[in-house]
């Protein structure tokens, strides 16, 4: 019998919200999104978790320009608090080694991590998903009930088809879907909004693409001074409501 | 201290065993740990005494039995254990396995073909073998 599961719900039964960041598709900015979201929603002085579930491709620390900080262990593990952001991530144990894992690996470092993280109260706990329907999605779907997905896409046909599959896997477990966010907007289209409201989804908004945020990774203060980030916030009210 | 955290969850499930099988006290806490997660034994049996204080599981016998991790190449099937993770590990890197010990997959690699690609097959973690319930 494996002990771990039965203590999951009690480690999160503080946190008021759960919200996965989550595509079909790769690249389309969900690492961005989750790590800027945590931080305007830690800026607005919620009490605010990010947990990188991105195993494979854990970069969450990289946007946010976190090095050098290890959790605390008492009782459990704590994560560390920066930018008044609570972030755990495997970068802690890895480092820079690759963690070449399978799927039910996956989904075992996904429940030892979830029954020794002690998150304490929170009002938001962001999850950044890798691409996909894979074990991250389903364990988090599974072991983190009452959770919402924020869908992000680009609008390309190429992130789009993946979208439509990862939507309609979301309706057939009646999981609860925040809205669709546009990300990478280069002109102005009505795609995404037309695919919105097809599927009876929420649009919550466009993010237009912005050059200067890859020379703004890793240093909050010019992330936030992007366009990329006033776009986000007008994006970030929708969530509050 | 992290073994508080794994000593709350076999206490919790076994509880909760307890409950399902309408039982009035668990008298025997039979568990296997595996050696993979170098748990501090001492520290785990004394959150263990402390967590089920005034619970039905206060006082039950605890039997620990310890598995040496096992592993199986997925490339090139070979099999082996490890008897001593000293022996091949930086304190690091054990540490690191200690708290999830599926980064065995950054730091350990089959000795036959060099792949990280394996199953543990034995060793990982902790986990409840069975309970001896009364009433």
């Amino acid at each position: 019998m494996d002990p771990r599961l039965s203590v999951i719900e009690d480690r999160l039964s503080k946190i008021r919200r759960i919200i996965a960041v989550a595509s079909g598709k790769g690249g389309v900015g969900k690492t961005l999104i989750a790590s800027s979201l945590s931080l305007l929603l830690a800026k607005e002085d919620f009490k605010v978790g990010l947990l990188d579930l991105d195993f494979h491709g854990p970069s969450c620390d990289i946007v946010l320009g976190i090095r050098d900080v290890f959790p605390k262990e008492e009782k459990g593990i704590i994560p560390p608090k920066i930018y008044g952001i609570s972030f755990m991530s495997i970068i802690y144990f890895a480092e820079d080694h690759p963690l070449p894992l399978r799927g039910k690996e996956i989904s075992n470092a996904i429940i030892e991590l979830l029954a020794i993280t002690r998150w304490g109260e929170l009002d938001f706990l962001i999850v950044d998903l890798p691409p996909g329907m894979g074990d991250e999605a389903l364990d988090t779907i599974r072991l983190m009930r009452n959770n919402e997905f924020l869908i992000v896409t680009t609008p390309s046909i190429l992130s789009l088809g993946v979208v439509t599959r990862l939507v309609r896997f979301l309706r057939k477990i009646n999981a609860n879907i925040i809205g669709i966010i546009e990300n990478m907007r280069v002109e102005e289209n009505d795609i995404i909004k037309k695919f919105a409201e097809e599927n009876d989804i929420k649009y919550l908004g466009y993010i237009r693409y912005d050059r200067t945020v890859e020379s703004a990774l890793g240093n909050i203060d010019k992330l936030l001074k992007t366009i990329f980030i006033n776009d986000l916030k007008n994006i970030t009210k929708h969530l509050l409501k | 201290m992290h073994e508080w955290a794994l000593a709350e969850a076999v206490v919790k499930t076994a509880l909760e065993v307890l409950e399902m099988e309408k039982g009035k006290r668990l008298v025997e806490l039979n568990l296997v740990i595996g050696e993979l997660q170098t748990i501090d034994i001492e520290a785990f049996m004394f959150a263990l005494k402390e967590i089920s204080k005034g619970t039905p599981m206060e006082n039950a016998k605890i039997n620990v039995e310890y598995e040496k991790p096992e592993f199986k190449c997925l490339q090139c099937g070979f099999e082996w254990s490890i008897e001593s993770l000293e022996k091949i590990l930086n304190e690091e890197q054990i540490e690191a396995i200690h708290f999830i010990p599926e980064l065995s997959h950054a730091f350990i690699s089959c000795p036959r073909c060099g792949s990280p690609d394996f199953e543990v097959i034995k060793g990982r973690g902790v986990y409840i073998r069975s309970v001896k319930i009364e009433g």
